[in-house]
Protein backbone atom coordinates (compact mmCIF):
# COMPACT_ATOMS: atom_id res chain seq x y z
CA UNK A 1 0.00 0.00 0.00
CA UNK A 2 1.33 3.39 -0.94
CA UNK A 3 0.61 6.50 1.10
CA UNK A 4 1.03 9.99 -0.24
CA UNK A 5 0.96 13.43 1.32
CA UNK A 6 2.84 16.42 2.58
CA UNK A 7 5.43 16.49 5.39
CA UNK A 8 4.64 18.48 8.56
CA UNK A 9 7.87 18.70 10.53
CA UNK A 10 8.44 18.67 14.30
CA UNK A 11 11.54 18.39 16.49
CA UNK A 12 12.86 15.82 18.97
CA UNK A 13 11.03 14.41 22.02
CA UNK A 14 7.47 15.18 20.92
CA UNK A 15 5.57 13.81 23.94
CA UNK A 16 2.04 12.42 24.08
CA UNK A 17 0.85 15.49 26.03
CA UNK A 18 1.72 17.54 22.92
CA UNK A 19 0.08 15.03 20.59
CA UNK A 20 -3.15 15.21 22.60
CA UNK A 21 -3.31 17.21 25.81
CA UNK A 22 -4.68 15.84 29.09
CA UNK A 23 -7.06 18.84 29.01
CA UNK A 24 -9.03 17.03 26.31
CA UNK A 25 -8.34 13.34 26.51
CA UNK A 26 -10.05 12.62 29.80
CA UNK A 27 -13.36 14.08 28.64
CA UNK A 28 -14.42 11.95 25.74
CA UNK A 29 -13.94 8.86 23.62
CA UNK A 30 -14.95 10.84 20.52
CA UNK A 31 -11.71 10.58 18.56
CA UNK A 32 -12.90 12.91 15.78
CA UNK A 33 -13.28 15.59 18.45
CA UNK A 34 -9.86 14.84 19.95
CA UNK A 35 -8.32 14.91 16.46
CA UNK A 36 -9.11 18.64 16.20
CA UNK A 37 -6.65 19.27 19.04
CA UNK A 38 -3.81 17.10 17.74
CA UNK A 39 -0.37 18.77 18.25
CA UNK A 40 -2.17 21.91 19.45
CA UNK A 41 0.38 22.88 22.12
CA UNK A 42 3.18 22.84 19.53
CA UNK A 43 1.21 24.45 16.70
CA UNK A 44 -2.29 25.79 17.43
CA UNK A 45 -3.06 25.92 13.67
CA UNK A 46 -1.85 22.38 12.93
CA UNK A 47 -5.21 20.69 12.43
CA UNK A 48 -6.44 23.38 10.05
CA UNK A 49 -3.31 23.00 7.87
CA UNK A 50 -3.78 19.26 7.33
CA UNK A 51 -4.84 17.58 4.13
CA UNK A 52 -5.98 13.96 4.11
CA UNK A 53 -3.01 11.61 3.92
CA UNK A 54 -0.36 14.05 5.18
CA UNK A 55 2.56 12.86 7.32
CA UNK A 56 3.93 13.91 10.68
CA UNK A 57 7.73 13.98 10.37
CA UNK A 58 9.79 14.31 13.54
CA UNK A 59 13.17 13.84 15.20
CA UNK A 60 14.10 11.33 17.85
CA UNK A 61 11.96 9.85 20.67
CA UNK A 62 8.56 10.67 19.13
CA UNK A 63 5.67 9.82 21.47
CA UNK A 64 7.56 9.88 24.76
CA UNK A 65 5.66 10.36 28.01
CA UNK A 66 2.26 9.04 28.96
CA UNK A 67 0.73 5.76 27.79
CA UNK A 68 -2.39 7.40 26.35
CA UNK A 69 -3.59 5.50 23.31
CA UNK A 70 -5.59 8.60 22.42
CA UNK A 71 -2.27 9.86 20.95
CA UNK A 72 -2.06 7.47 17.97
CA UNK A 73 -5.87 7.47 17.70
CA UNK A 74 -6.04 11.27 17.46
CA UNK A 75 -3.39 11.14 14.73
CA UNK A 76 -5.31 8.45 12.82
CA UNK A 77 -8.58 10.40 13.12
CA UNK A 78 -6.90 13.57 11.89
CA UNK A 79 -6.43 11.56 8.65
CA UNK A 80 -2.67 11.55 8.97
CA UNK A 81 -1.45 8.47 7.13
CA UNK A 82 1.77 7.71 9.04
CA UNK A 83 4.38 9.13 11.39
CA UNK A 84 7.97 9.24 10.17
CA UNK A 85 10.65 9.84 12.83
CA UNK A 86 14.26 9.12 13.73
CA UNK A 87 13.06 7.00 16.67
CA UNK A 88 9.94 6.31 18.72
CA UNK A 89 9.30 5.92 22.45
CA UNK A 90 8.26 2.37 23.26
CA UNK A 91 4.72 2.69 24.64
CA UNK A 92 3.70 4.93 21.75
CA UNK A 93 5.30 2.43 19.38
CA UNK A 94 3.24 -0.46 20.80
CA UNK A 95 0.07 1.64 20.84
CA UNK A 96 0.55 2.69 17.21
CA UNK A 97 0.97 -0.91 16.06
CA UNK A 98 -1.98 -2.02 18.17
CA UNK A 99 -4.25 0.66 16.71
CA UNK A 100 -2.96 0.28 13.14
CA UNK A 101 -1.03 3.54 12.70
CA UNK A 102 2.04 2.95 10.47
CA UNK A 103 5.34 4.20 11.92
CA UNK A 104 8.49 4.61 9.86
CA UNK A 105 11.90 4.96 11.43
CA UNK A 106 14.47 6.68 9.22
CA UNK A 107 16.75 9.70 8.86
CA UNK A 108 14.24 12.55 8.80
CA UNK A 109 16.94 15.19 8.26
CA UNK A 110 16.48 14.28 4.59
CA UNK A 111 12.94 15.71 4.66
CA UNK A 112 12.03 19.42 4.66
CA UNK A 113 8.73 20.92 5.83
CA UNK A 114 6.22 20.80 2.99
CA UNK A 115 8.04 18.11 0.98
CA UNK A 116 5.71 15.81 -0.94
CA UNK A 117 6.29 12.22 0.22
CA UNK A 118 5.22 8.80 -0.96
CA UNK A 119 5.58 5.87 1.42
CA UNK A 120 5.78 2.27 0.23
CA UNK A 121 4.98 0.29 3.39
CA UNK A 122 5.64 -3.08 1.75
CA UNK A 123 9.12 -2.17 0.54
CA UNK A 124 9.90 0.08 3.51
CA UNK A 125 10.83 3.13 1.47
CA UNK A 126 10.02 6.82 1.93
CA UNK A 127 10.20 8.57 -1.46
CA UNK A 128 10.79 12.28 -1.24
CA UNK A 129 9.06 13.44 -4.43
CA UNK A 130 10.08 17.07 -3.91
CA UNK A 131 13.76 16.27 -3.61
CA UNK A 132 13.62 13.16 -5.79
CA UNK A 133 15.35 10.92 -3.23
CA UNK A 134 14.58 7.54 -1.65
CA UNK A 135 15.05 7.06 2.12
CA UNK A 136 15.48 3.54 3.50
CA UNK A 137 13.32 2.65 6.51
CA UNK A 138 14.30 0.39 9.43
CA UNK A 139 12.12 -2.74 9.02
CA UNK A 140 9.56 -3.80 11.66
CA UNK A 141 10.01 -7.18 13.40
CA UNK A 142 7.77 -9.85 11.77
CA UNK A 143 5.45 -10.22 14.80
CA UNK A 144 4.64 -6.51 14.83
CA UNK A 145 4.14 -6.51 11.06
CA UNK A 146 1.66 -9.32 11.56
CA UNK A 147 -0.41 -7.30 14.09
CA UNK A 148 -0.24 -4.24 11.82
CA UNK A 149 -1.27 -6.25 8.76
CA UNK A 150 -4.20 -7.79 10.70
CA UNK A 151 -5.32 -4.16 11.17
CA UNK A 152 -4.22 -3.77 14.81
CA UNK A 153 -4.48 -5.85 17.97
CA UNK A 154 -8.30 -5.81 18.18
CA UNK A 155 -8.51 -7.40 14.73
CA UNK A 156 -5.66 -9.78 15.61
CA UNK A 157 -7.62 -10.98 18.65
CA UNK A 158 -10.85 -11.24 16.67
CA UNK A 159 -9.03 -13.43 14.16
CA UNK A 160 -6.97 -15.62 16.52
CA UNK A 161 -8.76 -15.29 19.89
CA UNK A 162 -5.40 -14.61 21.56
CA UNK A 163 -1.80 -13.75 20.64
CA UNK A 164 -0.52 -15.69 17.68
CA UNK A 165 3.23 -15.59 17.16
CA UNK A 166 3.31 -18.21 14.38
CA UNK B 1 25.98 -16.60 29.93
CA UNK B 2 24.17 -14.97 32.85
CA UNK B 3 20.93 -13.03 32.83
CA UNK B 4 19.68 -9.66 33.99
CA UNK B 5 16.65 -9.32 36.29
CA UNK B 6 14.48 -8.46 33.26
CA UNK B 7 15.65 -11.54 31.32
CA UNK B 8 15.05 -13.80 34.33
CA UNK B 9 11.52 -12.60 35.09
CA UNK B 10 10.48 -12.74 31.42
CA UNK B 11 12.02 -16.24 31.13
CA UNK B 12 10.05 -17.45 34.16
CA UNK B 13 6.81 -15.94 32.94
CA UNK B 14 7.10 -17.06 29.31
CA UNK B 15 8.58 -20.51 29.90
CA UNK B 16 11.33 -19.93 27.36
CA UNK B 17 14.98 -18.95 27.70
CA UNK B 18 14.39 -15.24 27.13
CA UNK B 19 17.34 -13.08 26.09
CA UNK B 20 17.56 -9.40 25.22
CA UNK B 21 15.77 -8.55 21.97
CA UNK B 22 13.74 -11.80 21.86
CA UNK B 23 9.98 -11.41 21.59
CA UNK B 24 8.07 -13.52 24.12
CA UNK B 25 4.47 -14.01 25.18
CA UNK B 26 4.38 -14.02 28.97
CA UNK B 27 1.83 -14.69 31.73
CA UNK B 28 0.71 -11.62 33.66
CA UNK B 29 0.40 -11.57 37.46
CA UNK B 30 -1.54 -8.31 37.64
CA UNK B 31 -3.24 -5.92 35.24
CA UNK B 32 -4.27 -2.33 36.04
CA UNK B 33 -5.96 0.56 34.26
CA UNK B 34 -6.84 4.12 35.29
CA UNK B 35 -9.59 6.50 34.24
CA UNK B 36 -7.61 8.03 31.38
CA UNK B 37 -6.97 4.65 29.77
CA UNK B 38 -9.61 2.15 30.98
CA UNK B 39 -12.59 3.52 29.02
CA UNK B 40 -10.79 2.90 25.71
CA UNK B 41 -9.66 -0.51 27.00
CA UNK B 42 -13.28 -1.41 27.83
CA UNK B 43 -14.24 -0.44 24.29
CA UNK B 44 -11.40 -2.62 22.88
CA UNK B 45 -12.36 -5.49 25.26
CA UNK B 46 -15.88 -5.50 23.82
CA UNK B 47 -14.68 -5.17 20.21
CA UNK B 48 -12.29 -8.09 20.74
CA UNK B 49 -15.23 -10.22 21.83
CA UNK B 50 -14.12 -10.41 25.48
CA UNK B 51 -16.60 -12.40 27.56
CA UNK B 52 -14.74 -12.47 30.86
CA UNK B 53 -11.46 -11.30 32.35
CA UNK B 54 -8.82 -13.99 32.81
CA UNK B 55 -8.90 -13.68 36.62
CA UNK B 56 -10.94 -10.97 38.38
CA UNK B 57 -8.58 -11.02 41.38
CA UNK B 58 -5.75 -9.95 39.10
CA UNK B 59 -7.47 -7.00 37.41
CA UNK B 60 -7.99 -3.57 38.94
CA UNK B 61 -9.34 -0.28 37.69
CA UNK B 62 -8.50 2.94 39.48
CA UNK B 63 -10.36 6.26 39.22
CA UNK B 64 -7.59 8.71 40.05
CA UNK B 65 -6.77 10.99 37.12
CA UNK B 66 -9.87 13.21 37.37
CA UNK B 67 -11.28 12.25 40.73
CA UNK B 68 -13.83 13.34 41.76
CA UNK B 69 -15.14 14.12 38.30
CA UNK B 70 -14.97 17.81 37.37
CA UNK B 71 -17.09 17.44 34.22
CA UNK B 72 -20.06 15.61 32.77
CA UNK B 73 -17.97 13.92 30.05
CA UNK B 74 -15.58 12.56 32.66
CA UNK B 75 -18.50 11.35 34.79
CA UNK B 76 -19.78 9.29 31.86
CA UNK B 77 -16.37 7.63 31.48
CA UNK B 78 -16.18 6.92 35.21
CA UNK B 79 -19.63 5.34 35.03
CA UNK B 80 -18.44 3.13 32.19
CA UNK B 81 -15.63 1.87 34.45
CA UNK B 82 -17.93 1.27 37.41
CA UNK B 83 -20.39 -0.65 35.21
CA UNK B 84 -17.56 -2.75 33.77
CA UNK B 85 -16.18 -3.51 37.22
CA UNK B 86 -19.64 -4.60 38.39
CA UNK B 87 -20.32 -6.75 35.38
CA UNK B 88 -16.93 -8.50 35.19
CA UNK B 89 -16.32 -8.51 38.93
CA UNK B 90 -12.91 -6.79 38.70
CA UNK B 91 -11.56 -4.65 41.53
CA UNK B 92 -12.44 -0.98 41.40
CA UNK B 93 -10.69 1.69 43.42
CA UNK B 94 -13.02 4.66 43.25
CA UNK B 95 -12.44 8.37 43.90
CA UNK B 96 -10.46 9.22 47.01
CA UNK B 97 -8.74 5.83 47.27
CA UNK B 98 -5.64 7.30 45.74
CA UNK B 99 -3.17 7.21 42.87
CA UNK B 100 -2.96 3.85 41.09
CA UNK B 101 0.81 3.53 41.59
CA UNK B 102 0.46 3.96 45.32
CA UNK B 103 -2.55 1.62 45.52
CA UNK B 104 -1.22 -1.35 43.55
CA UNK B 105 1.75 -1.89 45.90
CA UNK B 106 -0.05 -0.66 49.04
CA UNK B 107 -2.96 -3.08 48.51
CA UNK B 108 -0.52 -5.93 48.07
CA UNK B 109 -1.05 -6.71 44.37
CA UNK B 110 2.63 -6.79 43.50
CA UNK B 111 5.60 -8.67 44.92
CA UNK B 112 9.19 -9.51 43.92
CA UNK B 113 9.48 -11.52 40.72
CA UNK B 114 5.95 -10.73 39.47
CA UNK B 115 5.03 -9.45 36.02
CA UNK B 116 2.63 -6.50 36.01
CA UNK B 117 1.22 -4.29 33.27
CA UNK B 118 -0.62 -1.05 33.82
CA UNK B 119 -2.23 1.22 31.30
CA UNK B 120 -0.25 4.14 32.67
CA UNK B 121 3.31 4.97 31.81
CA UNK B 122 4.44 5.22 35.45
CA UNK B 123 3.64 1.56 36.13
CA UNK B 124 7.43 1.14 36.19
CA UNK B 125 7.15 2.36 39.82
CA UNK B 126 6.82 -1.24 41.10
CA UNK B 127 10.27 -2.11 39.78
CA UNK B 128 11.40 -0.87 43.19
CA UNK B 129 9.74 -4.03 44.55
CA UNK B 130 11.77 -6.21 42.16
CA UNK B 131 8.75 -6.68 39.86
CA UNK B 132 8.87 -6.42 36.08
CA UNK B 133 6.21 -3.73 35.80
CA UNK B 134 5.66 -1.68 32.69
CA UNK B 135 3.25 0.77 31.13
CA UNK B 136 1.12 -0.13 28.13
CA UNK B 137 -1.78 1.39 26.22
CA UNK B 138 -5.48 0.62 26.32
CA UNK B 139 -5.58 -2.08 23.64
CA UNK B 140 -2.73 -3.96 25.34
CA UNK B 141 -4.68 -3.65 28.59
CA UNK B 142 -7.76 -5.16 26.90
CA UNK B 143 -5.71 -8.04 25.47
CA UNK B 144 -4.16 -8.59 28.91
CA UNK B 145 -7.55 -8.57 30.66
CA UNK B 146 -8.90 -11.19 28.25
CA UNK B 147 -5.92 -13.51 27.90
CA UNK B 148 -3.79 -12.90 31.00
CA UNK B 149 -0.89 -12.62 28.61
CA UNK B 150 1.01 -10.00 26.65
CA UNK B 151 3.87 -9.90 24.19
CA UNK B 152 7.12 -8.32 25.29
CA UNK B 153 10.32 -7.48 23.56
CA UNK B 154 12.92 -8.57 26.11
CA UNK B 155 14.84 -5.40 26.91
CA UNK B 156 18.55 -4.90 27.14
CA UNK B 157 19.56 -3.43 30.51
CA UNK B 158 21.49 -0.36 31.62
CA UNK B 159 22.89 -0.84 35.11
CA UNK B 160 23.22 2.22 37.36
CA UNK B 161 25.65 1.62 40.19
CA UNK B 162 25.16 4.29 42.85
CA UNK B 163 27.94 4.67 45.39
CA UNK B 164 28.10 6.79 48.52
CA UNK B 165 25.48 8.36 50.75
CA UNK B 166 23.13 11.21 49.87
CA UNK B 167 23.98 14.40 51.84
CA UNK B 168 21.41 15.93 54.25
CA UNK B 169 18.60 17.76 52.43
CA UNK B 170 19.21 15.75 49.25
CA UNK B 171 16.73 13.00 48.41
CA UNK B 172 15.99 10.18 46.00
CA UNK B 173 14.10 12.65 43.78
CA UNK B 174 17.26 14.69 43.35
CA UNK B 175 19.16 11.53 42.47
CA UNK B 176 16.73 10.37 39.78
CA UNK B 177 16.47 13.90 38.31
CA UNK B 178 20.26 13.98 38.11
CA UNK B 179 20.38 10.58 36.37
CA UNK B 180 17.70 11.62 33.85
CA UNK B 181 19.58 14.83 33.11
CA UNK B 182 22.70 12.76 32.54
CA UNK B 183 21.29 10.03 30.28
CA UNK B 184 18.58 12.28 28.70
CA UNK B 185 14.92 11.65 27.90
CA UNK B 186 15.62 8.85 25.44
CA UNK B 187 18.88 7.54 26.91
CA UNK B 188 17.28 4.25 27.96
CA UNK B 189 14.52 3.86 25.33
CA UNK B 190 13.33 0.23 24.99
CA UNK B 191 15.71 -0.75 27.82
CA UNK B 192 15.41 -1.90 31.40
CA UNK B 193 17.19 0.12 34.08
CA UNK B 194 18.66 -1.70 37.09
CA UNK B 195 19.51 0.54 40.05
CA UNK B 196 21.99 -0.96 42.50
CA UNK B 197 24.60 0.09 45.05
CA UNK B 198 24.86 1.30 48.60
CA UNK B 199 23.05 4.57 47.86
CA UNK B 200 19.96 2.55 46.87
CA UNK B 201 20.24 0.14 49.81
CA UNK B 202 20.28 3.10 52.20
CA UNK B 203 16.92 4.39 50.91
CA UNK B 204 13.52 3.51 52.39
CA UNK B 205 11.06 1.65 50.14
CA UNK B 206 9.12 4.90 49.72
CA UNK B 207 12.19 6.73 48.48
CA UNK B 208 13.01 3.86 46.14
CA UNK B 209 9.57 4.05 44.50
CA UNK B 210 10.41 7.64 43.47
CA UNK B 211 13.42 6.41 41.50
CA UNK B 212 11.68 3.52 39.74
CA UNK B 213 8.67 5.77 39.04
CA UNK B 214 10.77 8.06 36.85
CA UNK B 215 12.54 5.34 34.82
CA UNK B 216 10.10 6.10 31.99
CA UNK B 217 11.40 9.69 31.90
CA UNK B 218 14.67 8.30 30.51
CA UNK B 219 12.65 6.14 28.09
CA UNK B 220 13.07 2.91 30.08
CA UNK B 221 10.56 0.09 30.04
CA UNK B 222 11.15 -0.86 33.69
CA UNK B 223 13.19 0.53 36.60
CA UNK B 224 14.28 -2.55 38.51
CA UNK B 225 15.88 -2.96 41.92
CA UNK B 226 17.02 -6.05 43.75
CA UNK B 227 14.98 -7.16 46.77
CA UNK B 228 16.66 -6.80 50.16
CA UNK B 229 15.45 -6.98 53.77
CA UNK B 230 13.63 -3.63 53.41
CA UNK B 231 11.78 -4.87 50.32
CA UNK B 232 10.77 -8.08 52.03
CA UNK B 233 9.61 -6.29 55.18
CA UNK B 234 7.51 -3.93 53.05
CA UNK B 235 5.98 -6.77 51.03
CA UNK B 236 5.18 -8.81 54.14
CA UNK B 237 3.45 -5.80 55.66
CA UNK B 238 1.29 -5.12 52.60
CA UNK B 239 0.81 -8.37 50.71
CA UNK B 240 0.00 -12.02 51.18
CA UNK B 241 1.30 -13.02 47.74
CA UNK B 242 3.95 -15.73 47.55
CA UNK B 243 7.10 -14.26 46.06
CA UNK B 244 10.61 -15.06 44.98
CA UNK B 245 13.21 -12.30 44.77
CA UNK B 246 15.07 -12.27 41.47
CA UNK B 247 18.73 -11.30 41.31
CA UNK B 248 20.84 -10.56 38.27
CA UNK B 249 23.57 -13.11 37.61
CA UNK B 250 27.12 -11.89 38.27
CA UNK B 251 27.95 -12.55 34.61
CA UNK B 252 24.76 -10.94 33.23
CA UNK B 253 25.31 -8.98 30.04
CA UNK B 254 24.50 -5.25 30.19
CA UNK B 255 24.14 -2.76 27.35
CA UNK B 256 25.98 -0.33 29.62
CA UNK B 257 27.10 0.04 33.22
CA UNK B 258 27.16 3.60 34.61
CA UNK B 259 28.73 4.37 37.98
CA UNK B 260 28.02 7.44 40.11
CA UNK B 261 29.14 8.76 43.46
CA UNK B 262 26.14 10.48 45.08
CA UNK B 263 27.91 11.84 48.14
CA UNK B 264 28.36 15.35 46.70
CA UNK B 265 24.99 15.56 44.98
CA UNK B 266 23.07 18.83 45.42
CA UNK B 267 19.30 19.32 45.20
CA UNK B 268 18.29 19.14 41.53
CA UNK B 269 15.52 20.87 39.59
CA UNK B 270 14.13 20.02 36.13
CA UNK B 271 13.34 23.19 34.20
CA UNK B 272 10.59 23.76 31.61
CA UNK B 273 9.67 22.03 29.33
CA UNK B 274 11.52 18.69 29.50
CA UNK B 275 12.36 16.40 32.40
CA UNK B 276 15.98 16.01 31.27
CA UNK B 277 16.56 19.79 31.41
CA UNK B 278 18.09 19.46 34.89
CA UNK B 279 20.15 21.96 36.92
CA UNK B 280 21.58 21.99 40.42
CA UNK B 281 19.48 24.19 42.72
CA UNK B 282 21.97 27.07 42.64
CA UNK B 283 21.26 27.78 38.97
CA UNK B 284 17.51 28.20 39.46
CA UNK B 285 17.22 29.53 43.02
CA UNK B 286 15.40 32.86 43.12
CA UNK B 287 12.93 32.20 40.30
CA UNK B 288 9.52 33.28 41.60
CA UNK B 289 6.83 30.61 41.81
CA UNK B 290 3.10 31.26 42.00
CA UNK B 291 2.10 27.64 42.67
CA UNK B 292 3.74 24.75 44.51
CA UNK B 293 2.46 21.16 44.34
CA UNK B 294 3.33 18.28 46.66
CA UNK B 295 1.93 14.86 45.83
CA UNK B 296 1.58 12.47 42.83
CA UNK B 297 2.80 8.94 42.21
CA UNK B 298 6.36 10.24 42.39
CA UNK B 299 6.32 12.00 45.76
CA UNK B 300 2.98 11.86 47.54
CA UNK B 301 3.86 9.20 50.11
CA UNK B 302 3.94 9.56 53.88
CA UNK B 303 7.70 10.10 53.99
CA UNK B 304 7.35 12.89 51.39
CA UNK B 305 4.62 14.65 53.37
CA UNK B 306 6.67 14.23 56.53
CA UNK B 307 9.66 15.92 54.88
CA UNK B 308 7.47 18.79 53.66
CA UNK B 309 5.91 19.20 57.13
CA UNK B 310 9.32 19.26 58.77
CA UNK B 311 10.27 22.23 56.61
CA UNK B 312 6.92 24.01 56.85
CA UNK B 313 6.37 23.51 60.58
CA UNK B 314 5.64 26.82 62.31
CA UNK B 315 6.04 28.74 59.04
CA UNK B 316 3.68 30.29 56.52
CA UNK B 317 3.84 29.98 52.79
CA UNK B 318 4.66 33.18 50.91
CA UNK B 319 1.55 35.37 50.35
CA UNK B 320 2.17 35.47 46.58
CA UNK B 321 2.23 31.71 46.17
CA UNK B 322 -0.16 28.78 46.59
CA UNK B 323 0.59 25.33 47.97
CA UNK B 324 -1.48 22.33 46.87
CA UNK B 325 -0.99 18.98 48.60
CA UNK B 326 -2.45 15.72 47.25
CA UNK B 327 -1.67 12.70 49.44
CA UNK B 328 -0.95 9.61 47.29
CA UNK B 329 -3.69 7.50 48.87
CA UNK B 330 -6.41 7.45 51.48
CA UNK B 331 -4.10 5.43 53.72
CA UNK B 332 -1.33 8.01 53.33
CA UNK B 333 -3.88 10.75 54.05
CA UNK B 334 -5.09 8.99 57.22
CA UNK B 335 -1.55 8.30 58.43
CA UNK B 336 -0.63 11.93 57.78
CA UNK B 337 -3.67 13.11 59.75
CA UNK B 338 -2.77 10.85 62.68
CA UNK B 339 0.81 12.07 62.69
CA UNK B 340 -0.28 15.71 62.70
CA UNK B 341 1.35 16.30 59.31
CA UNK B 342 -1.86 17.54 57.73
CA UNK B 343 -2.42 20.12 60.50
CA UNK B 344 1.13 21.38 60.05
CA UNK B 345 0.67 21.72 56.29
CA UNK B 346 -2.76 23.36 56.55
CA UNK B 347 -1.55 25.78 59.25
CA UNK B 348 1.28 26.74 56.93
CA UNK B 349 -1.28 27.60 54.26
CA UNK B 350 -1.57 24.44 52.16
CA UNK B 351 -4.75 23.49 50.30
CA UNK B 352 -5.28 19.74 50.61
CA UNK B 353 -7.02 18.04 47.68
CA UNK B 354 -8.42 14.52 47.19
CA UNK B 355 -5.79 11.80 46.87
CA UNK B 356 -5.31 11.49 43.10
CA UNK B 357 -3.47 12.77 40.03
CA UNK B 358 -5.38 15.99 39.21
CA UNK B 359 -2.83 18.75 39.73
CA UNK B 360 -0.06 16.87 37.89
CA UNK B 361 -1.99 15.91 34.81
CA UNK B 362 -3.93 19.10 34.15
CA UNK B 363 -7.44 17.73 34.62
CA UNK B 364 -8.41 19.89 37.62
CA UNK B 365 -7.30 20.78 41.16
CA UNK B 366 -4.87 23.57 40.30
CA UNK B 367 -4.52 24.62 36.69
CA UNK B 368 -1.98 27.49 36.58
CA UNK B 369 -2.57 30.77 34.73
CA UNK B 370 -0.71 32.20 31.72
CA UNK B 371 2.90 33.02 32.46
CA UNK B 372 2.86 31.48 35.94
CA UNK B 373 5.67 29.36 37.32
CA UNK B 374 4.92 26.16 39.19
CA UNK B 375 7.27 23.95 41.15
CA UNK B 376 5.99 20.42 41.74
CA UNK B 377 7.11 17.08 43.11
CA UNK B 378 5.60 15.36 40.06
CA UNK B 379 7.42 13.63 37.23
CA UNK B 380 6.60 15.66 34.12
CA UNK B 381 7.01 19.30 33.20
CA UNK B 382 5.91 19.20 29.57
CA UNK B 383 4.36 22.35 28.17
CA UNK B 384 0.64 22.22 28.94
CA UNK B 385 1.03 19.29 31.32
CA UNK B 386 -0.81 21.02 34.15
CA UNK B 387 -3.56 22.21 31.85
CA UNK B 388 -2.11 25.49 30.54
CA UNK B 389 0.49 25.61 27.78
CA UNK B 390 1.49 29.13 28.78
CA UNK B 391 2.64 28.08 32.26
CA UNK B 392 6.15 26.95 33.25
CA UNK B 393 6.70 23.84 35.36
CA UNK B 394 9.76 23.05 37.47
CA UNK B 395 10.27 19.69 39.20
CA UNK B 396 11.99 19.08 42.53
CA UNK B 397 11.92 17.07 45.74
CA UNK B 398 9.23 17.60 48.41
CA UNK B 399 11.86 19.47 50.45
CA UNK B 400 12.68 21.80 47.56
CA UNK B 401 8.99 22.46 46.88
CA UNK B 402 8.24 23.12 50.57
CA UNK B 403 11.20 25.52 50.87
CA UNK B 404 10.10 27.27 47.67
CA UNK B 405 6.56 27.69 49.03
CA UNK B 406 7.91 29.53 52.08
CA UNK B 407 10.12 31.86 50.07
CA UNK B 408 7.77 32.30 47.09
CA UNK B 409 10.71 31.49 44.86
CA UNK B 410 12.74 28.40 44.07
CA UNK B 411 14.86 27.80 47.13
CA UNK B 412 17.57 25.49 48.41
CA UNK B 413 15.93 23.21 51.01
CA UNK B 414 19.25 22.75 52.81
CA UNK B 415 18.75 26.23 54.26
CA UNK B 416 15.67 24.88 56.07
CA UNK B 417 16.79 21.29 56.70
CA UNK B 418 17.99 20.89 60.28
Amino acid sequence: MNLRGKAHKFGDDVNTDYIISGRYKFKTLDMKELAKHVMEDLDPEFYSKLNKGDFIVAGKNFGCGSSREQAPLAIIHADISAVIAKSFARIFYRNAINTGLPLLECDTDLINPGDELEVDLGKGIVRNLTQNTDIQVKPLPPFMLKILSDGGLVEHFKKHGTFNLE
Amino acid sequence: MGKTIAEKILSMKSGVDARANDIVIADLDFVMGQDGTSPLAIQAFIEMGGLRVFDPRRVAMVIDHSAPSPLEGVSALHKKMRDFADRYDVMLYDIGEGVCHQLVPEKGHVAPGTLVIGADSHTCTYGALNAFATGVGSTDLAAGMISGKLWFKVPETIKFVLHGELPPGVFSKDLILYLIGDVTADGATYMAAEYVGEAIKALSMEARFTISNMAIEMGAKVGLMEADEKTEAWVREHSSLPYKPVFADPDAVYAEVREYDVSKLEPQVAKPHTVDNVSPIGEVAGIEVQQCVIGTCTNGRLEDLRIAAKILEGKKIHPRTRLIVAPASRQVFLDAIREGIISTLVEAGAAIVTPGCGPCVGTHNGVPSDGENVIATSNRNFKGRMGNNKAFIYLGSPATVAASAIAGKISDPREYWR
